[in-house]
């Protein structure tokens, strides 16, 4: 293709070139930008939860805005931060790695991303509409979503649509490149694992987000057109929606720590010299992982009263995942061991993601003994441990790969001194923020209230220090992008000592272009 | 060196924070509680702790010694190996037989759990939003249970008493040593019913019921929370359970009883305005100010105001304000209270609501109309 044709090699200019664009780096780079947007809207609304809760009493919001203002962050960081994150990586890197040229199917990648902010101006601008914005928690449990919903619902539904339609058209787009558009020689078992966990999370994700956007319909039907599927007095079950929220709610939590999975596997090879401990056995637990998460969805409603033969098969599937979950913390630890590591910055977010979501992992195995359940289910201590593999697990490891393919998006360097910075603010921030959370749950205190009786003070008064500490540092990561994109030390091609891979085979930044004929992968 | 003035930063705020709240009780873990159950529990959360315990111990050691001495800085050389199937079989294999470890003593706390049979006392629990109801079966008694802390101290008014947000005016009074079953359900939306002290938590949903049991060791009183999201008060639906012994829970029904035989006696005499209004407000602030609010003005849209409105104000309208207060309004979350209150209780709040704030219409209505609409159903 030569420019005589009328190709374009570069990009347009102005705002077609991001309205228009087909190009997998442009589009990686606006999910990336939309997410940390989000990932401010989501978190001044955690910052609103966490000023109520600094004493007992209602000091600054009402019961009814504070219960918009749990549901609104959770639904904002798991499907506007976390989830377009992930699919902004997977467009920038997918191609770089597997040696193709862009995505497979290029238009249907822009019109996933331009999905996206119309869906969540839509549930943002419930925060406004007569009623509020929908209250009943991430989860929406029916009939609070149904029969006793502020009209806003509808927007709510809607939304979910949009978002749902979104993630399965980029998860359709990255299964098809994968398979697809591979480098010749690259075989499967010679896939970087960050490909991989992401071929993995976009089959979870074709999977089960149309039981989402079933289960939401479901509810829509009910509310506006008389059916009675979550409703008892109709015949129908409000214990169905739950069944139908979390067999799609497990394998989701999933989709947010795969690719985490993925990041963390290419990055600590790379600052320990070192080849990845176990690949073949890493590929095999996350693919079990992947299984077993559509067979563990009942972990959440072991006190909804199922029979004790189910409570039982889902007390024993769930303690069977973490077997495979270990597994993989031991090839990391196997990988740095004698190895020769250094310590930049995707390295210390990286090593505290093995630390941290460890943690996570074990509140994870305690909350799988279902007698002890029934005490922690719906305290803070659930709290504790979802935050803790999903901030110092799945953001943790967006951060990660943000600073090591940083120099190679913008051909800058990052400056480590701030990056340290930000790391080691984020790490004091979170764990004072969600480490008390497992105290007071033990202790007793219910999740998803606005105000709490007095015994739980002290430790919800640190949580919110840590929790300003830790919204606050994420401005110093704002700080180290807008720098790294304006200038800094030319980047290299191989950007890190230890680092392998095709990506790394192109100029820093990388072109527009890249891998139009495919490169020879040893 | 800069990194390390973030982190001493960081370390400054820590020692800060512990010496400002050095006087308080830092709770650490879940209580023992006062049941067999609620002790096994414990002790199954105790084992798997240690177990998480010891095996970050293991892992997290090898992990900071290899930081620490395969650094590259110290001169540590890559080594290249990358495979190892007998490691690997190993930590496959110890975890799991780990689990099945821990799998044996979970399985029989939750077979016993599950044992409702030969209960002694029956009662069932049914959540409204947002208030518990008991019903003692067999003993034709039945009462609600509402948050007792006072307004003031919620909105920073008054100091805060130690019981803050765990008080209600009728706690659930129950026998020690006999076995309690709890028919758990509820009435508007999914509550969840939960005293750590018994390690009872069940989720009380509309149109079903869930059984749970306990049986307490010693008197007292326990006190617990709705575990649930169930809307705006999820966080104002305590539970207090006042265990007693046997002679002293037969004093208490007796004494139960006889007050609400006294109440319906109450409805046939003559109430002047002035009384009823003050019995009116009682029940306004306990039963109705959480959505019409005290002052009467509502959330818009989803609850309407009462003062000034139409159907508390307009003459032709009584028979309408009755009958939306006796049979609740489907698919909203204005219950049927003609289940809930008394007759005088009732014939009180309508009243209440015709003359407060303004509304001053001079309308009685009297138990004995209330009654009588309630027989022509
Ligand atoms: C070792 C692996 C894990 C196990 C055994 C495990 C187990 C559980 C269990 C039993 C619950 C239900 C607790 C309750 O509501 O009472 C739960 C909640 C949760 N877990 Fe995990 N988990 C694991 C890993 C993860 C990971 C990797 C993520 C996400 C990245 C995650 C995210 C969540 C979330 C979001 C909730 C709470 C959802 C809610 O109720 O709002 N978990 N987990
Ligand atoms: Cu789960």
């Amino acid at each position: 293709m030569t420019s005589a044709v009328g190709h374009h090699h570069g990009p347009a200019t102005g705002i077609t070139r991001w309205l228009f664009t087909t190009n997998h780096k442009d589009i990686g780079s606006m999910y990336l930008i939309f997410s940390l947007l989000m990932f401010f809207i989501g978190g001044s609304m955690a910052l609103v939860i966490r000023m109520e809760l600094v004493e007992p009493g209602l000091q600054v919001v009402q019961p009814e805005f504070f219960n918009q203002m749990t549901t609104m962050h959770g639904l904002i960081m798991v499907f506007g931060a976390v989830m377009p994150a992930f699919v902004g990586l997977a467009n920038w890197m997918v191609p770089l790695m597997i040696g193709a040229p862009d995505m497979a199917l290029p238009r249907l990648n822009n019109f996933s991303f331009w999905l996206l902010p119309f869906a969540f101006f839509m549930l943002l601008s419930t925060l406004v509409m007569d009623g509020g914005a929908p209250d009943f928690g991430w989860t929406f449990y029916a009939p609070l979503s149904t029969t006793y919903a502020p009209p806003s619902v509808t927007f709510f539904i809607f939304a979910i649509h949009l978002a749902g339609v979104s993630s399965i058209l980029g998860a359709i787009n990255v299964i098809v490149t994968i398979m697809n558009m591979r480098a010749p020689t690259m075989s499967y078992m010679k896939m970087p694992l960050f490909v991989w966990t992401w071929l993995i999370t976009a089959f979870l994700l074709v999977a089960v987000m149309p039981v989402l956007a079933g289960t939401v319909t479901m509810m829509l039907t009910d509310i506006h057109f008389g059916t009675s599927f979550f409703d008892a007095g109709g015949g129908g079950d409000p214990v169905l929606f739950q069944h139908l929220f979390w067999f799609f709610g497990h394998p989701e939590v999933y989709i947010m720590i795969l690719p985490a999975f993925g990041i963390i596997s290419q990055i600590v090879p790379t600052f320990s010299r070192k080849p990845l401990f176990g690949y073949a056995s890493m590929v095999y637990a996350t693919s079990s992982i992947a299984l077993l998460s559509f067979t563990v969805w009942a972990h959440h409603m072991f006190t909804v009263g199922i029979p004790l033969v189910g409570e039982l098969f889902f007390m024993y599937a769930t303690m069977l995942i973490s077997v495979p979950t270990g597994v993989k913390v031991f090839n990391w630890v196997a990988t740095m061991f004698r190895g020769s590591m250094t310590f930049e910055t995707p390295m210390l977010f990286a090593i505290a993601f093995i630390v941290l979501f460890t943690i996570g992992g074990f509140s994870g195995l305690m909350l799988a003994i279902s007698p002890a359940d029934f005490q922690y289910h719906d305290t803070y201590f659930v709290v504790a441990h979802f935050h803790y593999v999903l901030v110092p697990g799945a953001v943790f490891s967006i951060m990660a790969a943000a600073y090591y393919w940083m120099p190679k998006w913008t051909g800058n360097m990052y400056d480590e001194y701030l990056g340290k910075c930000h790391f080691w603010c984020s790490f004091v921030g979170l764990n004072l923020t969600f480490f008390p959370m497992h105290f007071v749950g033990l202790a007793g205190m219910p999740r998803r209230i606005p105000d709490y009786s007095i015994q739980f003070a002290d430790f919800n008064l640190v949580s919110s220090l840590g929790g300003f500490l830790f919204g606050f540092s994420q401005l110093i990561f704002v700080l180290v992008v807008v720098k790294c994109v304006k200038g800094g030390k030319k980047a290299e091609a191989v950007v890190w000592e230890g680092a392998e891979g095709l990506e790394w085979q192109v100029p820093s930044p990388a072109p527009y272009h890249t891998f139009e004929t495919p490169p020879e992968v040893k | 060196m800069k990194e390390r003035s973030c982190s001493s930063a960081a370390l400054i705020i820590l020692a800060a924070l512990w010496s400002v709240s050095a006087q308080a009780d830092w709770a650490l873990n879940m209580t023992e509680g006062v049941t067999e159950v609620s002790r096994s529990i414990y002790s199954l959360h105790m084992q798997i702790f240690w177990i998480c315990v010891v095996i970050a111990i293991a892992v997290f050691s090898v992990m900071f010694w290899s930081i620490i001495h395969h650094r590259k800085s110290a001169g540590a050389k890559a080594e290249q190996f990358h495979e190892n199937t007998t490691v690997e079989l190993i930590w496959t294999i110890v975890p799991v037989l780990i689990l099945v470890a821990m799998a044996v003593p979970a399985t029989t706390t939750l077979i016993e759990m599950y044992d409702t049979s030969d209960s002694d006392v029956d009662i069932q629990v049914t959540g409204y939003q947002w208030k518990w109801q008991y019903q003692y079966l067999g003993e034709d008694l039945s009462f609600f249970s509402n948050l007792s802390t006072n307004p003031d101290e919620i909105y920073n008014k008054v100091e805060k008493n130690e019981n803050y947000l765990l008080e209600v005016d009728e706690p659930l009074v129950v026998p020690i040593g006999k076995k309690i079953r709890f028919l758990v359900t509820s009435n508007d939306v999914i509550h969840s019913w939960w005293v750590p002290a018994f390690a009872v938590k069940r989720d009380a949903i509309p149109g079903f019921i869930n059984e749970s049991w306990t049986r307490i060791d010693e008197v007292g009183i326990y006190r617990g929370q709705c575990a649930e999201l169930c809307g705006k008060d999820h966080g104002f639906m305590p539970i207090v359970v006042q265990a007693v012994t046997d002679e002293d829970y037969a004093l208490w029904l007796a004494d139960k009883k006889a007050s609400i035989a006294a109440e319906v006696a109450a409805a046939a005499r003559i109430w002047s305005l002035e009384e009823l209004m003050e019995r009116g407000e009682k029940v306004y602030q306990t039963n109705c100010a959480a959505c019409h609010q005290v002052g009467g003005q509502g959330i818009s849209p989803m609850f309407p105001a009462l003062k000034a409105s139409a159907i508390a104000t307009k003459p032709e309208q009584i028979d309408e304000h009755i009958k939306i207060v006796l049979e609740g309004r489907a698919g909203t979350a204005m219950q049927a209270y003609a289940a809930q209150l008394s007759a005088v209780e009732l014939a009180a709040v309508i009243t209440y609501e015709r003359n407060a704030w303004g509304n001053d219409t001079g309308d009685i209505i009297t138990p004995q109309s209330i009654q009588s609409m309630l027989k022509s159903k």
